[in-house]
C-alpha cells in the first residue's frame, strides 16, 4: 500500500512540464490531482520512474468566459466547477453532475484534466464533455494539437492523448437558447462510481424538441452519445408516448457488461428509467 | 531510494521543515515523521476518509497526496482542532451527541465536518449524510454524527 520509488519533478512552467513529459515519455506520469494516480500507485498498479507535479501551474488553473462557451484550464478542480458562478450561469448541467462526483475531499483536489485523462468509464466529467461537444486542447514538445471530446474516448483509461501531450484546457462551445438539461444517475451509496447515468440536454422551438442530446455513462468501455435517440427526439412533439420510446430506444442501444455489483440486465434496465427521467427533466427546463 | 527533498510546511501552525523521500505519503509524515498520530489511516486508497485534514484550508486525503507537495503549503490535522481540556466547538458537539464509539473514523469526520460547515448549507439530514458520505465509521455510528452536524449546522 505504499507506492514504489520515483524521481518528483516540478516544472515551473507549462513548456517545462512539456519538455519534461518529452524527455521521459512512457516512464512519466503527470500528478495533477492525484485522486485517481495515487491509488493506482499505492497499489504499485502503475510504476512510473518520474512524477511531473503540475499542481503549482497556476496557468491551468482558470475558468473564462469565450463567445458564448467557456475556457476551462485543466488543473480546473471538481469543487470549482461545482461552485463557480459562470459555470453555474452556462452550463448549468456541468455543475450539477459535479456534486455526484466522489467526495468533497475528492472533489477538492480532483482537476479536469486529471479526469478525462484518466478517462473512467463511470467517471462524470468524460459524459459531460461528450454530452457538450467540449474540445480538448493538449500541448507537446511538437506543439498545439486539438481534438473533439468524440472519438477521445478509445476505452477503459484509454484516450487519444499522446504520452508525451499534456491536457491544457477544454473549450465548452455555448449552448443554443433555451436549452433544458436532465442529469440522473444511480450509485448504490452518494459518491460511489454509479452503475448508470444519463444525461440529457433538450431545446424548445414552438412546443416541440429542438435539439436533443442524450449521453449515458456506466454501461459501456467509453461514456456514448445516443445519437440514434437524439435522432428520434429532435423536431418532435414532447409526449409521454415520445419519452416512453427514447427509453426503449436507448435501452436497445447499449450493451452494458455484468459485474460483482449490477447484471447487464439490471443495467440496461437503469438506462431506459434514467434516461426518461433525464429527458423529462430537461424538457421541464426548456420549455 | 530516490533522493530526499527538504520541505517546509506549517501543520497546526508550526513550521517543520524535514527531508522527505517523494513516495513519502503525508499520511505517514504527520504520524511518523511528525510524531502526529491523531490523523488515523484506514484504508490507503482514498476509500476510508479517516485521512483527512486540511491542505491550505480545504480538505483531502493525507493517503492520496505526498508530503513533498505540501513545501510551502499549511496542514491542519485533528490535533489542531482542540485538546482532551479544550475541545473545539465541533468536537463538543461530538461528544455531546456521542458521535463516536471506538473513534477510529472521529479524525476524518472531523476534519471533513469543519470543511462542510464552512462550504454548504447542511440544511437537511440528507445533505449531511450526503456530504459525510466519504467517511466510513465501522462501528455505523452514522446517526450520532449526523446529529452532531445537525447541531453545529444550526448554531452558525
Amino acid at each position: 500500500m505504499k507506492p514504489a520509488a520515483f524521481e518528483y519533478l516540478r516544472p515551473a512552467s507549462i513548456a517545462e512540464a512539456v519538455a519534461q513529459l518529452g524527455e521521459f515519455g512512457g516512464d512519466a506520469k503527470i500528478l495533477a490531482g492525484g485522486q485517481s494516480l495515487v491509488p493506482l500507485l499505492n497499489f504499485r498498479i502503475v510504476r512510473p520512474s518520474v512524477l511531473i507535479d503540475i499542481n503549482r501551474l497556476a496557468e491551468l488553473d482558470f475558468v473564462e468566459e469565450d463567445g458564448g462557451g467557456l475556457r476551462i484550464g485543466a488543473l480546473t478542480r471538481h469543487y470549482t466547477l461545482e461552485t463557480s458562478p459562470l459555470v453555474r450561469e452556462r452550463f448549468p448541467v456541468l455543475s450539477a453532475a459535479m456534486a455526484h462526483v466522489a467526495h468533497i475531499a475528492i472533489r477538492n483536489r480532483g482537476t479536469i484534466g486529471g479526469s478525462l485523462s484518466h478517462a473512467d468509464p463511470a467517471a462524470e466529467l468524460p459524459m459531460l464533455a461528450l454530452l457538450l461537444d467540449a474540445e480538448i486542447r493538449m500541448l507537446s514538445a511538437g506543439g498545439w494539437r486539438c481534438h473533439k471530446a468524440e472519438g477521445f474516448f478509445r476505452g477503459p483509461l484509454t484516450t487519444a492523448l499522446g504520452e508525451d501531450e499534456l491536457v491544457t484546457e477544454i473549450f465548452l462551445p455555448a449552448l443554443p437558447p433555451r436549452a433544458g438539461w436532465g442529469f440522473e444517475e444511480f450509485a448504490l451509496r452518494s459518491g460511489d462510481f454509479a452503475f448508470a447515468a444519463v444525461v440529457a440536454i433538450l431545446t424548445a422551438a414552438n412546443g416541440k424538441i429542438g435539439e436533443a442530446r442524450v449521453a449515458v455513462m456506466g454501461v459501456d468501455e467509453t461514456p456514448l452519445r445516443l445519437r440514434a435517440v437524439e435522432q428520434s427526439l429532435a423536431g418532435q412533439r414532447f409526449t409521454a408516448k415520445l419519452v416512453g420510446a427514447a427509453a426503449r430506444q436507448a435501452h436497445a442501444n447499449v450493451q452494458p457488461f455484468s459485474d460483482l455489483r449490477a447484471s447487464a440486465d439490471y443495467r440496461r434496465h437503469l438506462v431506459a428509467v434514467l434516461t426518461e427521467r433525464a429527458l423529462r427533466a430537461a424538457w421541464a427546463r426548456a420549455a | 531510494m530516490s533522493n530526499p527533498r527538504v520541505i517546509s510546511t506549517v501543520v497546526n501552525g508550526v513550521q517543520y521543515e524535514r527531508p522527505v523521500e517523494p513516495r513519502l505519503l503525508l499520511s505517514d509524515f504527520l504520524r511518523q515523521t511528525l510524531g502526529l498520530t491523531g490523523t488515523h489511516v484506514g484504508c490507503e486508497h482514498g476509500v476510508c476518509g479517516a485521512c483527512t485534514v486540511l491542505i491550505d484550508g480545504h480538505s483531502a486525503r493525507a493517503c492520496l497526496f505526498f508530503a513533498v507537495q505540501a513545501d510551502g503549503s499549511r496542514i491542519e490535522t485533528v490535533e489542531g482542532l482542540g485538546d482532551v481540556d479544550n475541545l473545539s466547538p465541533l468536537q463538543e458537539a461530538f461528544r455531546e451527541h456521542h458521535a463516536l464509539q471506538c473513534g477510529f473514523c472521529t479524525p476524518g469526520m472531523l476534519m471533513t465536518c469543519v470543511d462542510l460547515l464552512r462550504k454548504y448549507p447542511l440544511a437537511s439530514d440528507a445533505e449531511i449524510r450526503d456530504g459525510l458520505s466519504g467517511n466510513l465509521c465501522r462501528c455505523t455510528g452514522y446517526d450520532h454524527i449526523v446529529r452532531a452536524v445537525r447541531a453545529m449546522a444550526a448554531k452558525r
